[in-house]
């Protein structure tokens, strides 16, 4: 679904992507792990049309995804901090987004809006939000246009238990259904039953793009912190 | 483009700031019409108020707006919509909402006070000076990532156009008095908006000989209706400048 080739970015000195070659198929959750300034998050940038890559191409379907910025149509993004206008209403922000992507999209999915009753607090200003409610909203954002590709940066950080469960199980529904969801988290123990495969990324480089089942078979270790620590410690010599 | 401008403006528009400004604005022309006397007076007062706070105003506000707005920025850029019709829709909810507040907070005292010519002049002097001072924090606030220091620049802008470059002008005229200095000043005089505010207002105010060298020499050279075509031609491109020049930037950045 997705393909990276020679995607390659350097802010100043530091190479953030140092020509990553990734195929990412639809029907999977792919897990993005790697330190502190591995280029996790400038690689979802790149896919969001964000960050401008320097060199390379990155593809969605065959279509080039850096030229075209009506195919962001079939991505959802969920930032890792949500922030909206202060002074809009939870359902303004939600009638705007419809407003803003009117006749790019078939049909809404508005499962999550329903599941985490955003009607209730669809009168509340977006400043008065705690954090968690904020993620809530931009879940029910992200999923909404029903787009084929889901981008989930930090997902359940700040999500209460009850809603973290509503979203994983929404996240699985929407794999199964052939969608490509990237994921990325600093708890590796929060997403591991949703992961499907796991692509480490180490200094702007792809280390391994590997299916979990495969890794947790090699290593005997089910559990994703763990087996990243084991496979880290063995990569060392 | 403009799905994001109407969404801007509602939320703008409910800021305590851009009340809080509409309400000064209100309370000073009208206190200002009465305490003069003389309505000649209390427009060159308030031409003087507009002259300095609107400026600052439009530049710290437009900057913080955009520091503040860049999580929400960074999400319009990761949905189907050009990054050009981010950029000009948050610059026109910002300008708007501040064009609304200044129509809102000078126009009533100007139709009740002061309905003529100058009196308008000032208002339409004061709506420019709103759209070119957003532009040009839009710009500083695009350009730098900090926000620290894109908002201390906007208050660097704003120290040099409404005191430094006076100063300079001056000092430039002082040295080289013995020459023909009124090309240059002229120069001088486009390169401040402040300065093309002032003198506009003034060349209609009929005192201009007693406002200081740059208003008499405006008049003295150009005459009112070309003196004033030129100064209105010269704030059009101090607005569009900064529109294009953030454009520019704002789709090559990395967010």
């Amino acid at each position: 679904m997705i393909t990276a080739r020679n995607l390659t970015k350097t802010f100043g000195r530091l190479k953030a992507l140092d020509s990553v070659n990734v195929v990412l198929k639809g029907g999977r959750s792919i897990m993005l792990i790697g330190p502190n300034g591995s280029g996790k998050t400038t690689f979802i940038k790149c896919l969001l049309g964000l960050v401008i890559p320097d060199e390379g191409w990155l593809t969605l379907d065959g279509e080039d995804l850096l030229g075209d910025h009506t195919l962001r149509r079939r991505i959802g993004y969920m930032p890792q901090i949500g922030r909206f206008p202060d002074h809009l209403k939870v359902g303004q922000v939600i009638d705007m987004m419809r407003e803003i992507r009117r006749g790019t999209f078939t049909r809404t999915d508005e499962d999550l809006i329903e599941a985490f009753d955003m009607a209730k607090i669809s009168h509340k200003t977006t400043r008065t939000l705690s954090g968690g409610m904020r993620q809530k909203l931009s879940a029910c954002l992200a999923f909404l246009f029903n787009p084929d590709v889901l981008v989930l940066d930090e997902p359940t950080a700040g999500l209460d238990p009850v809603a973290a469960e509503i979203l994983k199980e929404k996240v699985r529904a929407e794999r199964d259904r052939g969608k490509l969801v990237l994921l990325t988290s600093h708890i590796l123990s929060d997403l591991e039953d949703i992961t499907s495969e796991v692509l480490y990324l180490i200094e702007g480089r792809v280390q391994f793009h590997r299916p979990m089942a495969e890794l947790a078979e090699e290593h005997g270790e089910q559990r994703l912190g763990p087996l990243i620590a084991r496979i880290m410690k063995a990569a060392k010599p | 483009m403009t799905r994001i401008v109407k969404y801007v403006l509602r939320d703008i528009l409910r800021s305590r700031i851009v009340l809080a400004y509409t309400g000064f604005l209100l309370a000073a022309s009208f206190g200002l019409f009465h305490l003069g006397g003389e309505i000649s007076k209390g427009l060159v007062g308030l031409l003087s108020l507009v002259l300095i706070v609107v400026p600052l105003v439009c530049l710290v506000f437009g900057t913080i707006h955009f520091y503040n707005s860049y999580e929400f920025i960074e999400l319009l850029a990761a949905q189907p919509v050009k990054r050009r019709s981010i950029l000009i829709g948050e610059f026109l909810g910002v300008a708007g909402a501040l064009t609304a507040a200044m129509i809102v907070g000078i126009a009533p005292p100007v139709v009740l006070y002061a309905a003529s010519t100058t009196g308008f002049t000032l208002l339409a002097v004061g709506l420019a000076l709103t759209v070119l001072f957003t532009a040009i924090a839009f710009l500083g606030a695009v350009a730098t990532r900090d926000k620290a220091r894109g908002v201390g620049l906007a208050l660097l802008v704003w120290f040099y156009f409404a005191l430094l470059h006076d100063g300079l002008m001056l000092l430039v005229m002082f040295f080289f008095e013995d020459y023909p200095l009124e090309k240059p000043a002229m120069a001088m005089i486009a390169l401040n908006p402040i300065d093309l505010g002032r003198v506009i207002v003034l060349l209609q105010m009929d005192v201009s000989a007693m406002m200081g060298y740059t208003g008499a020499l405006m008049k003295d050279l150009l005459g009112s209706t070309l003196g004033i075509s030129a100064g209105v031609a010269a704030l059009l491109l101090w607005a569009a400048l900064p529109v294009f020049a953030s454009n520019w930037i704002f789709r090559r950045k990395d967010l």
